[in-house]
């Protein structure tokens, strides 16, 4: 995984070895048959850790979640005239009455198929349930997730290159103060003041939801966006101060190199420097915390989803877990699971074309 | 690295660039969508418009659909959905929750109480057009009594049936096995046989892939999305009259205080609250211009039970309840120690009523209060007194039995009600005073250890029906479990013989007044028995905007709820005020197009000043 990676990469760059020749995809070089032998290989090894991590969250997923001290069926019926029997008949219908390692065979099994069972209160396939949610979640976090990201590389690079300076200082403190932020206060906070208005401020936004339901074609777009908005300044406001102080730090690193001096020293414009050279050996670590936060996507974000009733997945965990409806945990905990250990994958294949150095 | 900054002359404007891209940044964002929100907020006023002003009341809800069917629904919010989409056979008085007609106008029984006999009304169809017959009813009982599939929600009324028969489209006959005084209270929706007999495993079918949904209830539901709305529209040909809105809309809120701000707004009608407003919720509220804040008698109790010793069917004892309070004294000290009227002041804050007999005042006919010499009012002194006279002395300031073991006691709470861990508090305060410990154990999931018996005592609370016989049933022995530890349908392990036979003779008696004087033994018996008191009812706390509903009926109708009601009053009878309906898309129409434009004219100057200064400070660099 990418943590494995990056203290390399690290140390390497400490060195300080290199030029700006070396910055970019196209710094492969070398005997090339051997290269890619050795690539291939690197690439074989960390798809296989990543198999045997999915497997590990698979077999954790079903003993993680019977370790919640609850009766599912106690709880879905809570408060409503039930009969024992009627119990029994639930109980038996979830499998319930099995022994623990028939449960776990037979969850394995399917899982290795790609069945994750029925939902216990919902009465659709996992896997429905959960192809159902995702769109929303992906809408949502993908959005802010590509926003966040660029508004955090693009302050990160202006407040490291004017280090020091009044607006670095603001910039940079005021990431911070949105970063210890609790995200659903500030969303509450957003919708009392922009959604619903106050004062002179008129509501200008939903107070919930992903469309209104009454708007179809390119209206529908609209109305969408409408309601995304406010979760995504949410989210990205909390999000992006990450980015920042990471691509920060590193770009000041980047700042004392030599070569930057000689860069200038060619007469090269401020901004071609910083663009041209300086950034894009800065860049690596922000890669890393990217698909760090790209792994995250899928999983959603409770807190926000909650408070912008947003249909996504956060919700549906959310929802699940309070029963807890076994199927529907398992198979979303998986999912999670799995977005962060492809996306760490994703980054350990793609490391060694941006940086030669790593998987040597 | 100070050195590598460049040359000062750059920075003021720099500075300001930064600045005003990170602002630009947020307002861009702003701005992709206030566009869209122009048009918008003008959209729902032009459609009430172009058909005819169709008038919406918007719900805000904070539970989800579990299921569609009426076979599988077992969520509160499910529920009153199959309420409104299928008629019943029988009703609640808004009133005083008496039995009305619903889809049957007449029920008898036979002489040997055995057989019952429904009419039903030739005047309802389905939504399709067909005629809803007796013949719909015994399809929908003989299915639940045959598939276990159907069974899920709603088998328990169906538990005491021999055989269910249409004789005549509009006679339907219904067999016993046992006489059962409930023949009126049966809460099962009636579906259209022609359309339910096409589905294949009950178990798995949702009810949610086709719409409109046929049905014959007061609305027919029209669209769904999940975890965001559901809409029903008015049933134009309903029997009893079709409802004043056109259209009936329950949004999806995960969270009250969003909730709470879109009935602010006016983009929802009501909010229902989960179980009910907070304090703080209501309050913000009742000075809110338009807002009316409706609180009215819960159907709730909130009561305290003791472990009266967790036994199985056939008297296996199994668990670890604190053997003192096998002592019926020890047992009633502990309620005469608690100050309910500060219970309600400072934990509900005044949000609740004082708890007496079993069943909430609410439902007036099973409603009981204990006389004034049972009445185990707050009396420490009396406490002390009994707890002496049940050989736990006071030592030092510790109640100690005959065995010389201390008197200390656990309370199971739920981690996920505040009230539970504040009254815990007051308990602790108010037994110590005693001379007796408390530990209170705070869970999410308190089924557990209650259902090993592996509690003293536990905050205990159920939403109660018209008809009492659920809640009276869950202390007989009947509802033991078979083995220990099993899930069963006792509520608090009570298991005694002159309780069942009352709860026997109230299941066979078919004349109202009497056996309401049997259930009104039957909670004088378990008020007196010191295994359950009722500590308060809280009320339902709930808000609507007066300016979209003009009237709607409560239950009680005097002073009474309206989410969550017996019956679909509330909405069937909600009537539209003339300044319109929710707007439900969140623009807020003119002021809103006004702002956008604002917000648009000020993200295209600062973009135009942010690239002016970087063409002059492209410039400075070239120079």
């Amino acid at each position: 995984m990418t943590a494995d990676s990056t203290p390399a990469l690290v140390q390497i760059a400490d060195a300080d070895t290199d030029g700006p020749a070396q910055s970019g995809p196209s710094a492969a070089h070398g005997p090339r048959a051997r290269n890619t032998k050795a690539y291939l290989q690197y690439v074989a090894t960390k798809i296989a850790g990543a198999a045997v991590s999915l497997f590990a969250v698979l077999v954790t997923s079903f003993f993680l979640f019977r370790l919640i001290p609850s009766d599912p069926v106690k709880q879905m019926t809570g408060g409503r005239p039930v009969s024992a029997e009627q119990l029994q008949s639930l109980r038996h219908q979830f499998g319930l009455d099995q022994p623990m390692w028939q449960q776990f065979t037979s969850y394995v099994g399917d899982a290795l198929t790609g069945d994750f069972g029925t939902s216990f209160q919902f009465h659709a396939p996992v896997i429905d349930k959960i192809t159902e949610a995702l769109p929303a979640t992906l809408l949502l976090t993908g959005t802010s997730y590509v926003l966040y990201t660029a508004l955090g590389i693009w302050l990160g690079t202006r407040t490291a290159w004017r280090n020091g300076s009044m607006s670095d200082r603001f910039n940079t403190a005021f990431a911070l103060t949105l970063y210890s932020v609790p995200s659903f206060w500030l969303g509450l906070l957003l919708i009392i003041v922009f959604a619903v208005g106050i004062g002179p401020i008129p509501g200008m936004f939903p107070t919930g939801g992903l469309e209104s339901g009454n708007e179809t074609g390119f209206a529908y777009v609209l109305d969408v966006a409408h309601h995304l908005v406010l979760p995504v300044i949410t989210l990205v406001a909390v999000g992006y101060a990450q980015t920042l102080l990471v691509m920060r730090s590193s770009l000041l690193d980047e700042m004392g190199s030599d070569y930057l001096t000689t860069a200038r020293a060619k007469g090269l414009r401020d901004d071609v420097v910083r663009r041209k050279h300086a950034v894009p050996n800065a860049m690596l670590p922000t890669f890393t915390l990217m698909f760090v936060n790209l792994g995250h996507v899928v999983a959603g974000q409770i807190l926000v989803e909650t408070v912008f009733s947003w249909p996504g997945l956060g919700g549906l965990f959310y929802q699940a877990l309070s029963v807890p409806d076994l199927p529907l945990v398992q198979g979303l905990f998986f999912v999670f699971a799995t977005a962060v250990i492809l996306a760490n994958t994703l980054a350990d294949v793609l490391y060694p074309l941006l940086d030669p150095r790593v998987g040597r | 690295m100070v050195e590598r900054v460049p040359p000062r002359s750059a920075q003021p404007r720099s500075r300001l660039r930064v600045l005003l891209a990170s602002g630009a940044a947020a307002l861009a964002l702003a701005a992709g969508s206030i566009v869209p929100g122009v048009p918008l907020g003008a959209a729902p006023q032009q459609a009430q418009a172009a058909d005819g002003g169709k008038s919406t009341l918007t719900v805000a809800v904070a539970q989800s659909v579990d299921s569609l069917s009426p076979f599988l629904a077992q969520k509160l919010m499910s529920t009153s959905i199959s309420r409104l989409m299928y008629d019943f056979l029988t009703n609640y008085d808004p009133k005083d929750n008496h039995a009305v007609p619903g889809l049957a106008t007449k029920w008898e029984p036979s002489a040997d109480k055995l057989t019952w006999t429904y009419t039903i009304r030739s005047d309802s169809k389905w939504s399709d057009g067909q005629q809803a017959t007796a013949e719909d009813a015994a399809w929908t009982f003989n299915k639940m009594m045959t598939d276990e599939g159907a069974a899920q929600a709603n088998g328990n009324f169906v538990a005491n049936f021999k055989k269910v028969t249409a004789p005549s489209p509009t006679q339907l006959v219904i067999e016993l096995k046992q006489p059962q005084a409930t023949m009126a209270a049966l809460d099962v929706p009636i579906v259209p046989k022609h359309v339910w007999e096409k589905v294949g495993d009950f178990s798995k079918f949702n009810n949610d892939k086709t719409f409109p949904i046929v049905g014959n209830g007061p609305f027919i539901l029209t669209d769904y999305k999940v975890d965001q709305y559901v809409k029903l529209k008015a049933n134009k040909d309903f029997w009893r009259g079709k409802p004043k809105f056109d259209e009936l809309v329950f949004k999806t809120y995960k969270d009250q205080d969003a909730a709470v701000a879109a009935l602010r707004k006016g983009e929802v009608s009501f909010v229902a609250g989960s179980p009910a407003l907070t304090p703080a919720q209501a309050a913000s509220l009742k000075g809110e211009k338009n807002v009316k804040v409706n609180e009215g008698p819960g159907r709730r109790f909130f009561a305290l039970a003791t472990n009266p010793g967790a036994q199985t069917k056939d008297g296996k004892k199994f668990g670890n309840g604190n053997k003192a309070l096998l002592d019926q004294k020890v047992r009633q000290a502990l309620f005469l120690s608690i100050d309910r009227k500060t219970i309600i002041d400072k934990v509900f804050q005044g949000h609740a009523v004082e708890g007496q007999g079993y069943i909430p005042p609410r439902f007036s006919a099973y409603h009981w209060q204990p006389t004034a010499e049972q009445s185990l009012a707050y009396d420490p002194a009396k406490a002390a007194e009994l707890l002496d006279e049940a050989g736990y002395e006071l030592k030092g300031d510790q109640r100690v039995g005959k065995d010389g073991k201390p008197l200390d006691l656990r309370i199971l709470c739920h981690a996920t009600d505040p009230n539970d861990k504040a009254i815990g508090k007051y308990l602790k305060e108010w037994w110590g005073k005693l001379g007796i410990g408390l530990k209170v154990d705070c869970l999410d999931d308190v089924s557990v250890p209650w259902y090993a018996g592996e509690y003293d005592l536990a905050f205990d609370g159920w939403s109660v029906n018209p008809d009492p016989d659920f809640v009276l049933g869950i202390h007989t022995c009947a509802a033991l479990p078979a083995k220990a530890k099993d899930s069963a349908s006792t509520d608090n392990f009570i298991c005694d013989k002159k309780y069942d036979e009352l709860y026997k003779k109230q299941l066979a008696e078919y004349d109202p007044a009497k056996r309401a004087e049997i259930v009104n033994q039957m909670q004088s018996w378990l008020y007196d028995s010191g295994y359950m008191n009722v500590i308060a009812y809280p009320n339902a706390v709930e808000a609507y905007r007066t300016d979209q509903i003009k009237s709607i009926t409560t239950m009680p109708e005097a002073a009474g709820n309206i989410y969550g009601q017996d019956g679909y009053w509330s909405w069937w009878s909600a009537a539209p005020a003339s300044g319109g309906s929710s707007d439900g898309s969140g623009g807020s129409n003119s002021t809103g197009v006004v702002i956008g434009i604002i917000v648009v004219v000020v993200v295209l100057a600062g973009g135009g000043l942010f690239i002016a200064m970087r063409r002059r400070n492209t410039a400075d660099d070239r120079e």
